[in-house]
């Protein structure tokens, strides 16, 4: 008769309750884990920082109470990622130009972007091993065997794929008729690219760039038959050539050790890894939601 | 005469102007074949040096489960066998929840900010790096579960799966941990392919009649499919390559066990764990193991690129 009214009691609305809260209960499982993680890190490591360990290097693991600082694991960390985007950024913004701007969908270009994301597929561990293979067993690098340069190749490999594609995609979102009028007026095309359709691109190519570095700081497996580990200060250029420390293997190893001391030393570096990569990550988000309202001209 | 000066000037301007040209689009086309050079580089050097294990055992390597460097014997059983368990497990509970969630986010259970916030935090979460994640595993997890494994134990014994008296690390703990790193890619590219839905098909549904979670599994859901289903093999291929985290809280033991409580293996972590103090042909077959690593994961890409070439802008 009420056939107009809504009827609890009928299948159809019984079941849509049923599949509502199974959804709501889906989305708890998955994310109240995830907010005690974060608060779970960021409170236990941030309780461990202390300004000595910014100064001091590691002492090696033992029944020692000290564990000294990380000092050589974070200059290692900026050193490492700094030599992957040397290599990376030039040669991933040269790739995604030549895709966007000069490639007429042909098949040579398709296999590029084919083979961009087959790389950024590839297992972290993989560009490790063949680093290894291909740096560190050869000592190709001057004679040295493990080195922060050899952990800086491995991580611009994990780069590469992101600096490509976001560079590939910021272009293609400049307009045709910017291109048009700058070669138009007789700019020839790398005149065009580098004053025109660059600049213009260049946020959005930054904000993924600077993801991608804030993504290469935290692994691990490319490093740790790399680049190694060192206890030690990093006092010249003469010690690219050598082991060198990093956040994300300070944290492996000092997190597998036995002695308490050292643990505290893994939570303060993760605090201080997660710290950063966050904070990039919501800077560029906030910053890309920023310039997509004031774009739209 | 000035006016000519000028001109001539101009013309020669011209012609290094082309040559630049010439050499910048030259540059561009050289440095994007670099990425063709890396990946068939790793290809060849993972298979090159992976040859002298190739050849001495064949396939055999992949079906025997005994890794011995003191009588150098080695077989990659236990470890493929672990990589594709911890892999394909934790898939099954990340889909429902991943896919759970998304539909969550992506219908109007909850304001709009709400949402927005959840979904942005999920996707921070991804950025967490994974050997942070295995620290929080061996310390926070692996207490926390320990009563639940004894209990599976007790109860669930009977079952092979978990056969076996949990002690500390093992491979059920790995499988938890790679849920969490797996959550936030499943969730995101089903939120984003949710989100593609033309809005017409949704108000059809309605319109004829359909209740909201009819029209979510009878027209939504299959209209997204292709893009979950790729979301879903992408984060396939990490579990398989996924190294710190795994390797810290697996317990690394190549004893085969068909237990989920005992310690256990996958390729990524006997890489980890052994490359830096192997030698001889230990390292061959380390290579070799790579090189399967390798081959899976790029099945699954390759695969996951298809289905997106294959089914996308069908709406």
């Amino acid at each position: 008769m009420n056939s107009l009214y809504y009827q609890k009691r009928l299948s159809r609305n019984i079941g849509d309750k049923f599949f509502t809260s199974l959804s709501v209960i889906c989305a708890l499982i998955a994310i109240l884990p995830l907010i005690f993680l974060v608060t779970y890190i960021l409170i236990k490591g941030g309780s461990q920082i202390t300004p000595e360990l910014f100064t001091l290097e590691p002492n090696p693991p033992g029944d020692d109470l000290d564990a000294g600082g990380i000092n050589p694991a974070l200059i290692g960390t900026l050193i490492i990622t700094t030599i992957a985007s040397i290599i990376a950024i030039p040669v991933g913004v040269g790739g995604g130009i030549y895709l966007a701007e000069y490639s007429k969908g042909g098949a040579f270009s398709r296999f590029i972007r084919f083979g961009v994301n087959v790389l950024a597929g590839v297992p972290s561990i993989i560009a490790g091993v063949f680093i290894y293979a291909l740096i560190v067993s050869t000592k190709i690098l001057f004679g040295s065997m493990y080195s922060g340069l050899a952990g800086g190749m491995a991580l611009s490999i994990l780069m590469l794929p992101t600096v490509i594609k976001t560079t590939d995609e910021g272009l293609k979102l400049v307009p045709n008729e910017l291109r048009y009028a700058s070669l138009g007026v007789g700019a020839s095309m790398y005149t065009t690219i580098l004053k025109v359709t660059l600049p213009s691109a260049f946020r959005s190519i930054a904000t993924g760039v600077v993801l991608g570095i804030a993504r290469a700081a935290g692994e691990t497996a490319p490093l740790i038959f790399t680049a190694l580990f060192s206890y030690y200060y990093i006092t010249g250029f003469g010690d690219l050539f050598y082991e060198m420390g990093s956040l994300a293997v300070l944290i492996y190893n000092f997190a597998l050790e036995p002695y308490d001391a050292q643990n505290k030393l893994a939570w303060a570096a993760s605090f201080i890894l997660v710290l950063s990569i966050l904070s990039v990550n919501i800077f560029s988000r906030i910053l890309a939601a920023f310039t997509e309202k004031t774009k739209r001209v | 005469m000035e006016e000519k000066l000028t001109l001539f000037k101009n013309r020669k301007r011209f012609g290094i102007e082309k040559n630049i040209d010439i050499i910048f689009k030259n540059t561009a086309l050289v440095l994007s074949s670099f990425v063709a050079i890396i990946l068939l580089g790793i290809i060849l050097v993972v298979f090159s040096q992976s040859f002298e294990s190739f050849s001495r055992y064949g396939l055999k390597f992949l079906v025997t489960s005994e890794w011995n460097p003191v009588k150098d014997e080695y077989g990659a059983f236990t470890a493929i066998y672990g990589t594709l368990v911890t892999s394909f497990l934790s898939l099954l509970i990340t889909i429902p929840l991943g896919v759970g969630t998304a539909i969550f986010i992506t219908e109007d259970f909850v304001p709009k900010v709400f949402r927005e916030i959840i979904g942005s935090f999920v996707e921070l979460l991804a950025a967490i790096p994974s050997v942070v994640l295995g620290l929080w595993a061996i310390f926070v997890m692996e207490p926390f579960f320990r009563a639940f494994f004894v209990f599976l134990h007790n109860f669930f014994g009977w079952i092979p799966l978990f056969s076996t008296e949990p002690t500390g690390r093992n491979s059920l703990l790995a499988i938890l941990i790679l849920v969490v790193m797996l959550l936030p890619i499943v969730t995101s590219i089903a939120r984003d392919s949710l989100n593609q839905v033309p809005k017409k098909l949704r108000n059809a549904a309605y319109g004829i009649g359909a209740s909201r979670w009819k029209t979510i599994f009878s027209v939504i859901l299959p209209a997204a499919l292709s893009g979950i289903m790729a979301g879903v093999l992408l984060a396939l291929g990490r579990a398989m390559g996924e190294t710190m985290a795994v390797t810290m809280i697996i317990g690394n033991s190549n004893a085969f066990s068909w237990s989920l409580l005992s310690p256990g293996y996958t390729i990524s972590s006997m890489l980890a764990n052994q490359f830096g103090e192997a030698d001889g042909s230990q390292v061959s077959s380390l290579f070799y193991a790579a090189f399967v690593l390798m081959i899976l994961s790029l099945v699954v890409n390759i695969f996951a690129q298809w289905l997106v070439k294959k089914f996308s802008l069908k709406y």
